[in-house]
């Protein structure tokens, strides 16, 4: 047994030997992909079969697949390609209306919060019930009742909590009102079956290394009839639509990852799902008051099978982070982080969770090299990081 | 022992967690973030509370080898320091800020939750020296007198001495920067901070003016009673202030003109010649005292009324829940709200906040 436990494969996982091995072996030779003689055409090969790989794996067309340097970028080229391409299209810089949900990672949040305050565009938050989960009763409403709108876009499922969001009913309903539909996909990839195809979304967010490939690159998978108006100007690169040098080591090692996480998909979701439930099952049966987030149903479909998320009230989350931090346990408060300053989730908010509660809550998501012994580890460390995390919130209060 | 170190980013506290983790105690450091807008710097602002800081604070904690956490006081502090200092000026008292976020937050919040946490002690880059004395734990100035901070940690009482370290007190400022540089630290060369941390560009008067709003009146002369000319409000004023007044005409004599006295109340403030700024006599409330209480005999002690002002003789004693200070060499300017804090030789005896002068001998 390691003297470590990484519990934080959400925020990133170890690296596949096999995406290594791919990285390694493109990185030997020389050439950029956009050259015209033998290296660069060499290069281009390299990306253009690992561009075949990606789609075919995703059930989607070669010519979807736009790369990017990771899923932020991929996010922001989604948010504002589709909102300028939708002025463009109806000749307008008049403001358009995002459709957006509340519990949104950050680099769609930001974004739809930009536009709003540079582009003047009118947005609406999707409120979430207590699983987190976005109505598509009230999606439909709101798109029966607003012609303006350029855009929705719902992650696909939650980086904190794990709720799986009903993705391919929203992007019927967009498609009903012929609204553009962008949906966040790097925590779903290799642990959901993803039809790219079937799904008809306009524009689809993955990232690298959340699955085992090298940090720096993510895509965006788009419908290429859907126009995306560019983020990034310069050569051209990616159909017009992203520029940039393509980095084709980083490109072949992320190919090699998703085909491994989609052939893996069924047998490494069981893995998951089965330490997940055995660590949500010891926690909430030695540490009282505990209290698991998101959706309760751990075998169904709703749920990341990765993800375990709990609330410990009368506690401070960063404390408990810090306590299991000495005690060799890596997790997180899952909320987003400015140079290390934890706030309160917007997720946990968003799902009518009070401030304080949210503060007092930790993440645990588990990847291919987690074992049965990290949860005993958690379980072991945890009930006397609670009991001592609560002293220091009765501390700060006193 | 556990011990867990506020590191600002600066030379001080950096120095502060090398030493700890050569004296060979599991060392854990933790920047505080108390700034509610969290800004980076521009790369010249001396501060210690920027995004910046607390990089440097973390560059610091890799090098030496020890894990690393931003703490968020920025509540607490903003609580307990800022609304304070906005408060005391609007009541026409001058707060020592410092004072009270060691008082409120690092020799408090801090120090209890670490202690909560299981760590024996807190240690910090302050420049003061703690020893061991027959009575308990005393707190001592710093060797190096230009650095000495012991006046700002008056506030410490015997709980949070026993578990507070400042491994630099014994230390010149020199020497810490010297060592700094020798351990490789990138901090050894950043400038100090001298400043208010939450008015980095030092402009107290416009900062309160932005929180207190403009409450304008009259500065008068207090020999003659004559309006002088007109202020924006009495907080920009403090007793013993020479610059900044902006009078038109010169005194009669010629001499220059002291704030003497501020009225809240009538929003009055009155010039006039020094010699009416000097005190003989003060009276403390909220006493603290760092090892045992004062007593009610009057003693010999020395008095120090501010962060680096220069002790003087005085008798002190206890009194109901109050300190009455007889300074046997009278202090020139002192306004209520500033911390008053007793030396017996280096040790500091305790502090009080002052809210009475008496300035006729």
């Amino acid at each position: 047994m390691s003297d470590r436990s990484y519990l934080d494969h959400a925020a990133t996982t170890a690296m596949l030997p096999a995406a290594r091995a791919a990285w390694m072996s493109a990185s030997e030779h020389l050439g950029n992909p956009s050259s015209l003689h033998a290296a660069g055409r060499f290069a281009r090969k390299v990306v253009e079969e690992s561009r075949e790989s990606i789609a075919a794996d995703l059930k989607t067309r070669p010519s979807a697949v736009i790369f990017t340097s990771g899923g932020t970028e991929a996010d922001n080229l989604a948010v504002k390609g589709l909102y300028w391409q939708r002025q463009q299209i109806l000749g307008t810089r008049k403001p358009l209306r995002v459709l957006a949900s509340a519990i949104e990672h950050h680099a769609v949040i930001d974004p739809v919060i930009w536009l709003g305050e540079h582009e003047g565009a009118l947005i609406e938050w999707l409120g979430v019930d207590q699983d987190a989960r976005v109505s598509t009763t009230a999606l439909a409403d709101l798109l029966a009742n607003n012609s303006d709108v350029a855009l929705c876009t719902v992650m696909w499922a939650n980086n904190e909590v794990g709720t799986i969001e009903p993705v391919e009913r929203i992007a019927e309903i967009c498609k009903e009102h012929g609204v553009r539909f962008h949906t966040d996909a790097v925590q779903v990839l290799g642990q959901v079956p993803m039809d790219l195809g079937a799904l008809g979304a306009d524009a689809v967010t993955i990232s690298s290394h959340k699955i085992g490939g090298p940090f720096g690159v993510g895509a965006l998978i788009v419908n290429p009839a859907t126009g995306f108006t560019p983020v990034l100007h310069g050569g051209g690169q990616e159909r017009d639509i992203r520029s940039g040098t393509l980095d084709a080591p980083a490109i072949a090692a992320f190919a090699v990852a998703i085909k491994h996480g989609v052939e893996q998909q069924v047998a490494h979701a069981q893995h998951l799902r089965e330490l997940r439930n055995e660590l949500v099952q010891g926690v909430l049966a030695t540490v009282p008051g505990a209290v698991l987030n998101g959706d309760l149903d751990l075998s169904g479909d709703g749920r990341l099978p990765a993800n375990a998320h709990f609330s410990f009230p009368g506690c401070e989350g960063d404390s408990l982070l810090m306590l299991l931090d000495a005690a060799g346990v890596d997790c997180s408060t899952g909320s987003a982080c400015t140079a290390g300053i934890p706030e309160a989730s917007h997720v946990l908010l968003a799902m009518g969770v009070d401030e304080r509660t949210a503060r007092a809550s930790l993440r645990f998501s588990f990847g291919y090299p987690s074992t049965m012994a990290d949860v005993d580890r958690v379980v072991a460390a945890l009930p006397g990081a609670v009991d001592r995390a609560a002293r220091t919130v009765s501390s700060r209060s006193s | 022992m556990r011990v867990l170190v506020a590191m600002s980013g600066g030379v001080d506290s950096s120095v502060a967690a090398a030493r700890m983790v050569d004296a060979g105690h599991e060392v854990v450091g933790v920047h505080l973030a108390l700034s509610r807008n969290k800004t980076y710097g521009d790369g010249r602002q001396r501060g210690c509370c920027t995004l910046d800081d607390a990089r440097d604070a973390r560059r610091v904690a890799d090098k030496l080898g020890i894990p690393f956490y931003v703490w968020d006081m920025a509540e607490e502090f903003a609580e307990a320091v800022i609304d304070d200092f906005v408060e005391e000026y609007r009541l026409g008292h001058t707060p020592n800020p410092c004072l009270r976020c060691n008082e409120s937050i690092k020799f408090t919040a801090v120090l209890d939750r670490a202690l909560a946490m299981d760590f024996d002690a807190v240690a910090t880059g302050h420049y003061a020296q703690i020893v061991q004395g027959s009575a308990g734990p005393e707190l001592h100035r710093a060797v190096d007198p230009e650095k000495d901070q012991s006046y700002v940690l008056g506030v410490l009482q015997p709980r949070q001495l026993a578990h507070s370290i400042f491994p630099l007190g014994a230390d010149t400022k020199d020497a810490i920067r010297a060592e700094a540089e020798a351990r490789g630290l990138l901090v050894a060369q950043k400038p100090d901070s001298h400043d208010i941390c939450f008015i980095p560009d030092g402009d107290t008067a416009a900062y309160l003016q932005r929180q207190l709003g403009s409450l304008p009146g009259d500065i008068v002369d207090a020999e003659s009673g004559e309006v002088l000319a007109q202020h924006d409000g009495t907080y920009a004023f403090t007793i013993g202030q020479r610059r900044g007044l902006q009078l038109s005409r010169p005194a009669a004599d010629g001499a220059p003109r002291y704030v003497v006295e501020v009225e809240v109340g009538t929003r009055r403030v009155t010039v006039g010649p020094p010699e009416l700024l000097d005190v003989y006599a003060l009276e403390g409330i909220k006493p603290i005292w760092t090892t045992s209480p004062l007593g009610k005999a009057p003693t010999e002690l020395l008095a120090q009324v501010r962060a680096h002002g220069v002790p003087v003789p005085a008798r002190a004693h206890e009194l109901d829940e109050r300190v009455i200070v007889e300074l046997l060499v009278p202090i020139r300017g002192i306004a209520l709200g500033q911390a008053v804090v007793l030396y017996d030789g280096t040790r500091v005896v305790g502090s009080a906040t002052i809210a009475a002068t008496t300035r006729a001998a």
